[in-house]
């Protein structure tokens, strides 16, 4: 409410956020005390102040404990949080109510999510117009019209009758600014806004906050796990590890001359978007060959005229021996597609695959079995990729032993692997809960190893991972490529990991290759019109992060 | 959606016609003569010849069939062996005991429920939640005979607050029809409750942490407008497909509950149809609720895009 503003309001040098000694308990049980510890920081007017952290580090919990949405396990037990000098951990529930949208706002990781799906966008804005002002039923309307227009949505009218998943996930994102900024709050919280969404969404709408908080002077809260990001927006950063502050400082100092140890090796864990020299082709057998690879889905209709999906088409691909072949693009643009044909997860409809010499893509399912064995595939999220009720030596054991391998065998060589891979071999009774999720990534290697393919695809496999934990798990891949000379099909959204993991590069968009060649070419000289708007939207592309010392 | 009714109900023509052989060749494949009930115990066999010739059951089973389904497509369900009327008559006399048994039913059920279930969502943990909770075990375990037998025993024959059993047609005395309508209707409810109730609770107890709900409170709305504005919405579709398994189930609620309180309606002719052997009525009794079952599961469907716009057909 305007007129409940506290007096401090009008001094411009006055932060709008004090975060002061902020402690939060955990529930027990978990695997430490605190969630946040002592955290202290301040936001001032017009300024962005990026807090970043690894997962689990506490930096989500700090942003809900600041709305007031923090999960009833957790609880404040020290410290106070001042917006515009008010104590928001004194507050009462009404009164945060009061506050939530017209002082303090908050965005959300998942636009897919975050918006209720059964009710349009335009009366999800006029939810909080209704709830925090007297305006009426045309006002309200004229001020979402024109704030939809501000976060640059086309046709206002139309996205306000329309429903969120008639919206793309950019669109959605800009719905949740709009409810978020339509009060002009004096702070705003994002957290990972951006995250989820590809690289030249996220650069328009990082372009975006930047430009609306800087015309209303807006503060800034912005949590992100992504230095690249950090890098494109922050003024300021707060770094954060299990809960602790270790370091604050402005962007340009703490990206360059990072002080804490831990600072110095997360920026340093930043793979480069330039490509490091791998070497011109080695004269490998061909393990992988597409010719004219497609994937049409079609809807079948009663009455109506079929839909039709093109999701890979003309996909021409090689890979030898020894090689990693990588697949970027956003995210529709066909590349998991085409990986699942390969692997034949999914039946192709046009096009051929050749493994070695052997045509897989028409092949009946019972004489494909055999092949099985030579394609495996490692998958994007190590969370759900596991059985969670067998052990993961039977989840490794289980696919050599179906093509014959006597249990005794097929369990020493899971040790071996566990060693491979760099885990204790004698954990193989244990569940995958009992692992992290690098760990587990590192299961999943190793199970794909088991059945010692030809050609290992992996699907974002290092996607899912905090940034140092991805640095050791790429490092894994290559060094266990180069040990066994194997095939690798690397798919990717992330340029940065590309350019470091990739002798070669297929672009994809909308289905097609529009650039293939090799990763200096293609991350160097970039000819397509595409991949020069992806390298260009990458965030942080001009920032070279540097290698410290810890 | 024009097409995918369409498409529904061009499929209940497969569904009725295993229906029909179904229940024409399970009654003539299960012992019981009509006619030696119709004869009685001091019938000569030639009596009973006699009355199975008048009956067209002489007939083989396959030329039973086809006369029957001929006249059957073109609407006559032939006359009930044993109440000297037509099947249609009989079946439009009995329908309204047994369709404002379900409306009533439906309509207690869903109305104490679903509030229920969300309350019980809402405060996932407390006492009101384990009361719920407990509640619905009590209600899916206890026979609806004993609901019934109980609630006569307390609220008419103690309390003499209601009539014991009986029915007034709702034309002839609507307020007495009320009356007569409130112990079945609650009798049979009660499970329906305990199962609405649970189902409404796990629902919204789902949406409850769904990210957009985290949202609404993050706008600053109250909690009551972000429980039913935002979470019941969303739970509904789960709500309406137990509601939907709920009226199909109601039918054989309805034989036992209108037993209980003498009332007329299609549960009690389907017995009564069952014990007598009166097969052209148990015939078309069996093929009016698979009807009814069939488009009660369509409309359902098609409520569905009412509650979410995603959902288009």
């Amino acid at each position: 409410m305007p007129n409940t503003m506290p007096s401090t309001m009008a001094d411009p040098k006055k932060p709008v956020l004090e975060v002061r000694n902020l402690s939060v308990s955990l529930p027990a049980g978990a695997d430490r005390a605190h969630a946040v510890e002592n955290v202290s920081f301040t936001v001032s007017p017009g300024e962005i102040v990026c807090l970043v952290g690894e997962s689990g580090s506490g930096k989500s919990v700090i942003a809900f404990t600041v709305m007031g949405l923090l999960a009833k396990a957790l609880k404040p037990t020290s410290g106070e949080i001042l917006l515009e000098g008010e104590n928001i951990l004194a507050a009462d529930e009404s009164r945060l109510r009061e506050l939530r949208c017209t002082r303090m706002s908050m965005i959300f990781q998942e636009p897919m999510t975050a918006l209720n799906p059964v009710m349009t966008c335009g009366l999800q804005i006029d939810e909080v117009l209704e709830t925090h002002t007297k305006l009426d039923a045309a006002e309200r309307k004229a001020k979402i019209i024109a704030i939809l227009d501000r976060v640059k949505l086309p046709e206002p009218e139309r996205i306000y009758a329309s429903y969120p998943h008639q919206l793309s996930g950019g669109q959605r994102q800009r719905i949740m600014i709009a409810m978020a900024l339509v009060l002009d709050p004096v702070l705003l919280i994002a957290d990972e806004p951006t995250t989820a969404l590809d690289v030249t969404t996220q650069a328009e709408i990082l372009k975006l906050i930047a430009e609306l908080q800087a015309g209303e002077g807006t503060g800034v809260l912005f949590i992100t796990h992504d230095f690249g990001v950090v890098a494109e927006i922050a003024h300021r950063v707060a770094v954060l590890r299990w809960g602790e502050l270790v370091e604050v400082g402005p962007t340009e100092k703490i990206l360059s001359r990072p002080e804490h140890s831990y600072t110095k090796m997360l920026i340093s864990s930043v793979p480069s978007i330039h490509p490091a020299h791998r070497g011109v082709r080695r004269d490998g057998t061909t393990v992988l060959r597409t010719e004219k690879l497609g994937k049409t889905y079609s809807g079948n209709a009663f009455f109506q005229k079929a839909r039709v999906v093109k999701a890979a088409v003309d996909v021409d691909l090689d890979i030898r021996k020894g090689e990693t072949l990588g697949i970027v693009g956003e995210s529709g643009s066909g590349k998991s597609t085409v990986a699942r044909c390969i692997a034949r997860l999914i039946d192709p409809t046009e096009g051929k695959v050749f493994l070695g010499d052997t045509e897989i893509a028409t092949m009946s399912a019972r004489k494909l079995r055999p092949h099985r064995r030579r394609v495996q595939i490692v998958f994007q999220d190590p969370y759900r990729s596991m059985n969670p009720r067998i052990t993961v030596g039977d989840s490794i054991i289980e696919g050599p032993m179906n093509f014959g391998l006597k249990r005794d065998e097929a369990l020493d060589r899971a040790r071996n692997l566990m060693e491979t891979v760099r885990l204790d071999p004698n954990s193989l009774d244990r569940y995958p809960h009992q692992f992290s999720g690098g760990q587990r990534q590192r299961i999943c290697i190793a199970r794909a190893l088991a059945m010692e393919p030809e050609l290992l695809i992996a699907d974002e496999a290092v996607s899912a991972l905090d940034v140092s934990v991805q640095k050791q798990v790429l490092e894994l891949l290559d060094e266990i490529r180069v040990r066994l000379n194997l095939a690798v099909l690397f798919i990717t959204h992330d340029l940065r990991v590309a350019a470091q993991i990739c002798d070669y590069v297929a672009v994809m968009s909308k289905g097609r290759i529009v650039e293939y060649g090799s990763a200096e070419q293609v991350f160097g000289a970039p000819r397509d019109d595409y991949t020069k708007a992806l390298f260009s939207a990458a965030p942080g592309r001009n920032w070279e992060f540097g290698k410290f010392a810890a | 959606m024009l097409d995918f009714i369409a498409r529904r109900l061009v499929a209940i023509i497969p569904v009725l016609t295993v229906v029909a052989i179904f229940v024409f060749l399970m009654l003539r494949l299960t012992p019981g003569d009509p006619a030696a009930i119709i004869a009685g115990d001091n019938a000569t066999s030639d009596q009973i010849d006699e009355i199975r010739r008048a009956l067209g059951l002489d007939e083989p089973i396959w030329t039973q069939f086809i006369i029957w389904i001929g006249n059957v497509l073109q609407g006559n369900f032939g006359e009930s062996f044993f109440f000297k009327k037509t099947v249609a008559e009989l079946i439009a006399q009995r329908v309204e005991p047994t369709l404002a048994l379900a409306v009533c039913t439906l309509i207690i059920a869903v109305v104490t429920a679903v509030p229920l279930g969300v309350l019980a969502a809402y405060r996932h943990g407390s006492l009101l939640d384990r009361f719920v909770m407990g509640f619905s075990v009590l209600g899916f375990s206890v026979p609806v005979f004993v609901i019934g037998y109980v609630l006569i025993y307390i609220f008419a024959i103690e309390l003499g607050w209601l009539p014991v059993q009986g029915y007034i047609r709702i034309g002839v005395n609507f307020w007495g029809f009320l009356e007569r309508m409130v112990l079945p209707s609650v009798t049979l409810a009660v499970i329906y409750v305990a199962l609405i109730a649970r189902i409404t609770r796990a629902s919204v107890l789902e949406v409850l942490n769904e990210d957009y709900i985290r949202t609404a409170r993050a706008k600053g709305l109250t909690n009551r407008v972000v429980l039913m504005r935002h979470a019941l919405r969303n739970a509904a579709v789960p709500i309406l497909t137990v509601i939907g398994i709920g009226i199909a189930l109601l039918i054989s609620g309805a034989v036992v509950t209108e037993s209980v309180y003498g009332l007329p309606g299609l549960g009690r002719l389907t017995v009564e149809a069952v014990l007598s052997r009166d097969f052209p009525t148990i015939q078309a009794v069996i093929l009016l609720f698979s009807v009814v079952y069939v488009l009660i599961n369509l409309v359902i469907d098609i409520s569905y895009t009412l509650f979410d716009p995603r959902i288009r057909y």
